[in-house]
């Protein structure tokens, strides 16, 4: 099963090295991984996708590096994941309207138009974006690419609740 | 202060405000600049003749004095060489600081002469470290790494300097507040957790303390016995818990695990009730995990959480430093006792005593057989009334080093344990004679170990530091070969070192140290007499030992610790299956 974490990292050189080094060393799997800036310009956000039972491990290690500040958990159903996707589609211009239709019902955007390809853009929770592809496999996927997973805890404020913290 | 100066000198400006007193390295190119400001400064340098030799020597002055060790090397292959005694250090959580040389920062990336990505090469095998571009951070980045190092679960750290910041002018300041907001060990247990384990010892009929390294680096080896005292609990000493309790002392069980004697490694595995304190589950204690102690509640205490539930599910958890908590531990066994007397547990005392009886430690020396190392190390003993510093290297000859010594303090016995790093033995005693010169420090060896580091003794000799190194030269890589004796049909593949190449009395001379030859048994005694006697100069002994003995007791690897061999009378069939997937 995947777990999805997000892990607070200081700003510093080096820091998604020492978090991918970690995973190697220890025969962690990383599904994906994506990193960005956070409000504070002094820390950085890691959203990883782990899949693998020893997730309380992961999460030890994690806070073992120096420059982990903060380890969530975000447990299924109760962060708010999205991910980005391009992908270009064989679109001979017979199935061009098919193609399109399904790309509208998903609100996906077309961003670039070939002669015998369409690539699109789309945005949303990762399940969305795999029906997306399974719908459009059957035309052929000639390039894809994948933005890796980003979440987010939801306000206790709403239904959900906030991610599970585990402190080190 | 507030002064003008090159970053190398605010190097080793800094390493002097941490009360260095003492590195151990090799100069090249890249490190020059660090170099020049240590004429002048008044720590002492020891020139290493390998840079694997000054790691060494830096983690046998931690293990001896408790205190952080200091390596020094160059860039490229000069870091290269340190990448073993770091990775050692990280498996035994030794406080080890690394100062390397780098290129210089306009010329990293482009395979610039004597380059390494030094950096990326040692991040898996440290704590911590650091690449420093800029000389104004020197004094941060020093404290920093001296703080990572020396705290919470202890390990090495690793600093990198570009040739252009050593060399680049910058002003000293006194390194601001330390700001880590990832890095808050904890160090007194919680309360809660406390009186869960404190209900629990009082409830178990069977329990046992099963101590790590962890008593020893935190300075707990007092706290440890009072506790085991006051609450009545036979304690287990692992290999690197060697000497936290006193063996004469009668709840002392000694080492268990793959080569520890019956009556630990059995007392684990009936026990009702583990405390593990600093200690790790490793494979070589616990054998097949599923089987290991099947009856025992688990007790957990370990200052990185990371350890707890690892190997084996705790049932009390507790985080934090082992001192700090066995102090806790203390306080609330005396609270709940009021005065009176933990419960007895006359059954489970008698048991373990007829274990004793029945099982001990032993070994047999025919007076006109050839030397076994057991006599040895138990004469050496005897002479020494046990009061000296013990440093080992990896094999037969450091199990049987931790059998038949008998510990009386903590920080006295000095061996790799986790990594199990052949050729550790002869730089850490040096390291440990240069951190405690007043004290013996005998180094017991193998001569397959001896042979990868031996030239560490041309520094002990022309440093003036008279460790003593007992060569037990049995022409073998004896544990190698005790393996391919049970598990592969006696088939010897490599592991012939023959007793006569080198000429280990030879050898010791040409490097300025004493050379004594000891091959009957009526040698040995004379041999240790002549060596104690010496205290100018480093004595190498060259010990001519049995090449065919084993060390029993023995669980096999992989297997359940309830199969606890004595003797190759017990051993399974060599037909049988065999250890494959195992090591």
């Amino acid at each position: 099963m995947n777990h999805v974490i997000n892990v607070q990292v200081e700003n510093k050189p080096g820091v998604l090295a020492r978090v991918a080094s970690m995973f190697a060393g220890r025969g962690f799997n990383i599904h994906s991984l994506a990193v960005g800036p956070t409000a504070d310009p002094e820390m950085s956000r890691m959203t990883v996708v782990v899949d693998g039972p020893e997730m309380e491990q992961i999460i030890k290690q994690l806070y073992k590096l120096v420059h982990t500040v903060k380890v969530t958990e975000l447990t299924p159903g109760q962060g708010i994941e999205r991910e980005v996707m391009m992908v270009r589609v064989n679109a001979e211009a017979a199935k061009r309207a098919e193609i399109l239709e399904a790309a509208a019902i998903f609100k996906a955007k077309t961003v670039d138009v070939g002669l015998s390809t369409l690539t699109f853009e789309l945005a949303g929770e990762p399940d969305a974006l795999g029906d997306f592809l399974e719908l459009m496999r059957p035309y052929g996927i000639a390039d894809l690419a994948k933005s890796g997973r980003i979440a987010i805890s939801r306000d206790n404020k709403t239904n959900g609740r906030k991610g599970r913290q585990r402190s080190a | 202060m507030s002064q003008t100066m090159t970053g190398a000198q605010a190097l080793i400006h800094a390493l002097e405000t941490q009360g260095v007193d003492i590195v151990f390295g090799v100069p090249g190119g890249a490190i020059l600049p660090a170099y020049d400001p240590l004429l002048d400064s008044p720590i002492r340098h020891v020139l290493a003749r390998h840079e694997q030799g000054a790691g060494h020597m830096a983690s046998g002055y931690a293990h001896a004095t408790g205190r952080v060790g200091v390596m020094v090397a160059t860039s490229g292959p000069g870091a290269t060489n340190l990448i073993t005694p770091l990775q050692d250090c990280y498996m035994d959580s030794i406080p080890v600081v690394a100062i390397t040389g780098q290129v210089a920062t306009h010329s990293i990336g482009n395979d610039a002469f004597q380059e390494a990505h030094t950096w990326g090469i040692s991040m898996p095998a440290t704590k911590h470290n650091y690449l420093v571009t800029d000389a104004a951070d020197i004094p941060e980045v020093i404290n920093e790494a001296f703080h990572l190092a020396a705290t919470g679960r202890p390990g090495p750290v690793l600093v990198d300097l570009p040739k252009d910041v050593l060399a680049a002018t910058m002003t000293w300041h006194d390194p601001k507040e330390i700001k880590l907001p990832g890095y808050r060990p904890s160090v007194k247990g919680h309360p809660l957790q406390v009186k869960s384990a404190i209900d629990l010892i009082l409830e178990s009929e069977r329990p046992v303390l099963y101590t790590g390294g962890g008593v020893i680096r935190a300075g707990a080896a007092a706290e440890l016995r009072t506790f085991a005292e006051l609450a009545d609990l036979p304690v287990v000493t692992t290999l690197m818990a060697r000497g936290a309790m006193p063996d004469s002392h009668e709840l002392c069980l000694g080492m268990s695990g793959m080569h520890g004697s019956y009556t630990a490694t059995t007392a684990i595995q009936q026990s009702d009730l583990l405390v593990a304190i600093g200690a790790r589950f490793d494979d070589r204690v616990t054998g097949e995990v599923a089987s290991f102690a099947p009856q025992a509640k688990v007790i957990h205490v370990d200052v990185d959480p990371a350890e707890i539930g690892k190997v084996r599910k705790a049932d009390v958890p507790i985080v934090g430093d082992a001192k700090a908590i066995l102090g806790q531990l203390i306080d609330v066994m005396e609270k709940k006792l009021g005065g009176n007397r933990s419960p007895e547990r006359t059954a489970w005392h008698e048991q373990i005593a007829g274990w004793q009886r029945d099982f001990p430690l032993a070994f047999e020396q025919d007076p006109e057989g050839p030397i076994q190392q057991q006599y040895v190390i138990s004469e050496l003993h005897r002479l020494t009334d046990g009061d000296a510093i013990v440093v080992a290297g990896v094999g037969q000859h450091q199990m049987w080093a931790s059998q038949f010594w008998g510990f009386e303090r903590p920080n006295t016995w000095i061996n790799s344990g986790g990594l199990g790093t052949m050729g550790y033995a002869v730089p850490a005693a040096v390291g440990a004679k240069a951190g405690k010169p007043d004290e013996i420090v005998f180094a017991i060896d193998g001569d397959g170990c001896f042979q990868m580091t031996m030239q560490e003794l041309i520094t002990a000799s022309v440093e003036g530091i008279p460790a003593k190194i007992a060569v037990m030269n049995n022409g073998s890589l004896g544990m190698v070969k005790q393996w391919q004796k049970l598990f592969y049909h006696e088939r010897y593949s490599a592991t012939d070192l023959t007793n006569h190449t080198p000429d280990y009395v030879k050898l010791a001379e040409a490097m300025g140290c004493v050379g004594i030859r000891a091959e009957r048994p009526a040698d040995v005694v004379p041999a240790l007499e002549k060596a104690l006697a010496i205290n100018d100069k480093p004595v190498v002994i060259d010990f001519v030992c049995d090449p065919e003995a084993m060390v029993f007791p023995m669980v096999v690897a992989g297997g359940s610790n309830d199969d606890v061999i004595m003797s190759p009378a017990d051993l399974p069939d060599p037909a049988g299956p065999q250890p494959e997937d195992v090591i």
